[in-house]
């Protein structure tokens, strides 16, 4: 189950204690058109990447706050799995790359019309990011300018 | 993640974020979690399952299509 009892006690005083940044107001914006109409992308905390894409650096302090793009043609189980985080059983996202990065079936739904169609790109990055000021600051806002100049609708953001 | 969907959301883009700790969704308030009862490493369920990954997701596309939710909206995956 998803809860504290997964992890090592000191895991869980850390996240007990973390003072997590807590969204206020809360923005919303309300889906705008059809499903069926509409561009998706994925965004997955899972640190994947493909093999000619430099890998995620658990060395940076506070975390590695950049991101990679995937190509919606990307091959799923050829993405590779770069998160150092011992933390949890990293067994099921090498055998299925889809649990955390689905776009096997994003391409599904829109094949059978439930969504519109996929972005061209996604985006990975590396969760296990303890000091987010240059994620909020530097990083997410070009990436999320890119995804509104793709016109995309509709994300869905998958941690691991 | 949560950081990642308010910026999507403040320019316009709807969102929904998967989550795996409700104590997480609670406390940094994405605009829209759907909190799963799965192992973290299988935030949708079962590898090489595609038809129970799809389950998940088409959960998350229901909260985007519900009307009715509110910010920060918060809801329960429960697997069949």
């Amino acid at each position: 189950m998803g809860n504290l009892s997964e992890f090592p006690l000191r895991y869980k005083l850390f996240l007990k204690a973390y003072p997590w940044r807590c969204i206020d107001p809360v923005p919303w914006a309300p889906l705008k058109k059809p499903l069926k109409d509409t561009r998706a992308v994925v965004v997955s905390s899972a640190g994947l990447v493909r093999t000619d894409q430099e890998p995620f650096d658990d060395s940076i302090r506070g975390g590695d706050y950049s991101f990679r793009e995937i190509p919606s043609d990307t091959d799923v189980f050829k993405l590779v799995d770069t998160h150092r985080s011992d933390l949890y059983d990293h067994s099921g996202l090498r055998q299925d790359p889809n649990l955390a990065f689905p776009l096997d079936g994003l391409r599904e739904l829109a094949k059978n019309g439930r969504i519109g169609s996929l972005n061209h790109r996604h985006l990975s990055l590396m969760g296990s990011i303890t000091a987010p000021g240059r994620l909020v600051k530097k990083t997410i806002p070009p990436e999320v300018r890119k995804l509104v100049e793709d016109e995309v609708d509709i994300a869905l953001l998958i941690p691991v | 993640m949560g950081l990642v969907a308010a910026e999507l959301e403040r320019q316009g883009i709807s969102t929904v974020a998967i989550q795996l700790l409700r104590i997480v969704a609670e406390k940094v308030r994405p605009p829209r979690a759907l909190v799963v009862p799965f192992r973290h490493g299988y935030p949708l369920d079962r590898p090489a399952d595609p038809e129970r990954q799809l389950a998940v997701i088409e959960a998350a596309l229901k909260m985007l299509e519900d009307q009715r939710l509110q910010p920060p909206a918060i809801v329960d995956y429960i697997p069949k």
